[in-house]
C-alpha cells in the first residue's frame, strides 16, 4: 500500500464518522479533531474503522503520534509494512 | 375477555413536539407485536424515531401511509390488545396508544378500497395538506396523500402516469420520480451519502433534520425550564487522576471498539449512586415530585449537524461498565445515524451533559422538564491540588449539578457531589 493509498484510506475513515468532511477540509498538520470536529467518541470510531480497514490497532498510549493527519498516514505507514 | 381496540396515534416525544411524519410501517395488519416493539418511523424534528407499542396484541389495521405529516394525537392505525396486557395499557396513560373511539376523527375514516393503499383522512389540524388537496384541482385519480405529497414537491399531477385502477397514481409513483429526479439533479450528494444510508426513503422524508426545528424543540424546552424551575447551581472540583490512570491501564489491552471513555465511567459512578439520592431522580409533574424507581440517564449527543439530542440508558445501574459503554456507543449512533426509539426520548430520569474534552472548564446544564436534575462534566485538565500540604499536578474535573429547589437543597446536591468524588477515586470498583 502507497502512501496515496494511506491517505484515501484515512480520508474514508475519518468520513465514516465525520460524512461532510471533505479532503480538501482536512488540514494536514492541524490537530485532526479540531479540523474535522471529533470529540472523544468520533475519535475512538475513527480508530475502530481503521482497524477494521487495515488492521492496525493504534493503543491510547500512540494517540499523541496520530494526532494530526499527516501524523497518522506516517504512523499507518510504519505499522503496515 | 374480549380483545379491547386502541387507536396507534402519533406519539408525542417531548412537550415541545406538535407533530410528526410517518415516515415508515414496521409492521403489517394483522401482525402480532409485544409491548416495546417498534412499530413504526416517526420523523419529527429530533430526526426519525423508532415509535414503540405500549400494548401486546396484533395490528388491526394501519390507517395512514407513510409521507404525511400529522399532529400529535392523530390516529394511525388500530391494535387489538391482547386481554392480559390491559393492566399495562392503563399504566400508560400518556402512551402513544389512545383507547379506541376517543377522537371523533376516527369515525371519518372510510374503510380501504380494495387494492388501494388505505387512504390518509385529512385531519383538519393538519392545514398545509387541507389546502394542498384543494389546490390541486387535478382530473387524475390520486389520493389525498399523493395531492398532498404533489403538492409539497411542486409537482404536476397532469403529467404522472399512475400505476394505480383507471391510471390512478399511487404513492409509490411519486416516491419513483422524486428519487429519479433527486437522483438526477444531484449525483455528487448521492455519491457522498454515508455508506450506511441506503436511499430508498423518498427525499421528501426529510432525512436530514431541520436545524431551524430543533433549535425551536430546545428553545421552547429550555424555556419552560427557566421559567417554572427554580434551578439552584453547585459546582466541585473532582480529581479523576487514579480513575484516568487505571481507564489507561483498563484500555491498554484493548481494541478501538472495545476501549472505555471516561464518559460511561462517569455515568455508571452517577447512575449507582442516584438510589442514595432519590431527590434527584424522577419528574415533577402536576405540583409534586414523582421519584423514579428506576435509573434512565439521559445523556447529552451533540449532532455534527448542530443541536442535539438526549436518549436515555436505560437501567444504568444495572449495567456493567463495558455495559454502560456499549450502550454510549449504540445512542451515539443511532443519535446521529440510525434511529432512536420513542421510549429513549421521553422516560430519562436525570440529564448528564459533558462538554467533551476540547470543551470549557465547567458546564452549568438548564434541567429538562419535566426531570429534576442535570450534572454538568467539563473538560478533563491538569491543574494543581493541594493534597496534605502538598502540591500535586492531577487530572482534574469540575462537575457541576442543577436541581430543582422544589425538590432538593443545596446540601443533599453537595452531598451527592461529595459521595461522586468519592466513588470516582475507586474506579476498580464500578
Amino acid at each position: 500500500m502507497n502512501q496515496d493509498d494511506i491517505r484515501a484510506l484515512v480520508i474514508t475513515a475519518i468520513q465514516s464518522v465525520a460524512p461532510e468532511i471533505t479532503a480538501e477540509d482536512i488540514e494536514p498538520d492541524e490537530d485532526l479533531r479540531d479540523t474535522c470536529d471529533l470529540d472523544s467518541m468520533d475519535y475512538l470510531n475513527l480508530l475502530s474503522a481503521l482497524k477494521k480497514s487495515c488492521g492496525v490497532n493504534i493503543p491510547e498510549t500512540d494517540y499523541p503520534k496520530v494526532r494530526t493527519f499527516t501524523g497518522m498516514v506516517d504512523y499507518l505507514n510504519k505499522h503496515l509494512t | 375477555m374480549a380483545r379491547q381496540s386502541f387507536d396507534i396515534v402519533m406519539p408525542s416525544l417531548g412537550a415541545d413536539m406538535r407533530d410528526g411524519t410517518l415516515t415508515e410501517w414496521l409492521v403489517a395488519e394483522g401482525d402480532h407485536v409485544s409491548k416495546g416493539d417498534s412499530i413504526a418511523v416517526i420523523e419529527t424534528n429530533k430526526g426519525a424515531i423508532e415509535m414503540e407499542s405500549y400494548y401486546s396484541g396484533t395490528i388491526n389495521r394501519l390507517l395512514v401511509q407513510p409521507m404525511l405529516t400529522l399532529p400529535v394525537g392523530a390516529i394511525l392505525g388500530t391494535i387489538d390488545a391482547d386481554s392480559n396486557t390491559e393492566t399495562d395499557a392503563e399504566e400508560n396513560a400518556d402512551a402513544d396508544i389512545v383507547t379506541d373511539n376517543e377522537q371523533p376523527v376516527s369515525q371519518s375514516i372510510s374503510p380501504p378500497i380494495h387494492n388501494e393503499p388505505p387512504i390518509v383522512p385529512v385531519v383538519s389540524t393538519a392545514p398545509a395538506t387541507e389546502t394542498s388537496v384543494r389546490a390541486l384541482t387535478s382530473q387524475r385519480l390520486a389520493s389525498p396523500i399523493v395531492r398532498a405529497l404533489a403538492q409539497q414537491q411542486q409537482l404536476d399531477l397532469r403529467g404522472i402516469s399512475g400505476s394505480g385502477p383507471q391510471g390512478a397514481i399511487l404513492l409509490k409513483d411519486i416516491q419513483t420520480l422524486l428519487q429519479a429526479q433527486s437522483a438526477a439533479s444531484s449525483p455528487s450528494e448521492a455519491a457522498t451519502a454515508a455508506p450506511s444510508s441506503k436511499a430508498v426513503t423518498p427525499k421528501t422524508a426529510t432525512s436530514s433534520r431541520d436545524s431551524n426545528a430543533m433549535r425551536e424543540a430546545i428553545a421552547a424546552a429550555m424555556e419552560k425550564s427557566k421559567r417554572e424551575i427554580p434551578h439552584y447551581y453547585l459546582s466541585h472540583e473532582i480529581d479523576l487522576s487514579v480513575a484516568k490512570q487505571w481507564l489507561s491501564q483498563e484500555n491498554a489491552g484493548r481494541d478501538p471498539d472495545d476501549r472505555l471513555l471516561l464518559t460511561a465511567l462517569l455515568i455508571k459512578a452517577v447512575a449507582i449512586l442516584l438510589p442514595r439520592f432519590p431527590a434527584l431522580n424522577g419528574h415533577y409533574l402536576d405540583g409534586r415530585f414523582e421519584p423514579a424507581p428506576a435509573i434512565h440517564i439521559g445523556t447529552v449527543i451533540s449532532l455534527r449537524e448542530g443541536g442535539l439530542m438526549v436518549p436515555a440508558i436505560h437501567h444504568a445501574d444495572q449495567l456493567s461498565l463495558n455495559d454502560t459503554m456499549l450502550a454510549l456507543r449504540d445512542i451515539s449512533q443511532r443519535s446521529r445515524t440510525g434511529r432512536l426509539r420513542s421510549s429513549e426520548l421521553t422516560d430519562a430520569t436525570i440529564t448528564l451533559t459533558h462538554i467533551g474534552d476540547r470543551g470549557s472548564d465547567s458546564v452549568f446544564g438548564v434541567i429538562y422538564p419535566p426531570q429534576v436534575a442535570i450534572l454538568g462534566f467539563g473538560r478533563l485538565r491538569q491543574s494543581p491540588l493541594v493534597k496534605q500540604g502538598q502540591i500535586n499536578i492531577c487530572d482534574t474535573m469540575t462537575v457541576t449539578l442543577s436541581a430543582d429547589h422544589r425538590v432538593s437543597d443545596g446540601i443533599q446536591g453537595a452531598k451527592f457531589l461529595h459521595a461522586l468524588s468519592q466513588q470516582l477515586q475507586q474506579p476498580e470498583l464500578l
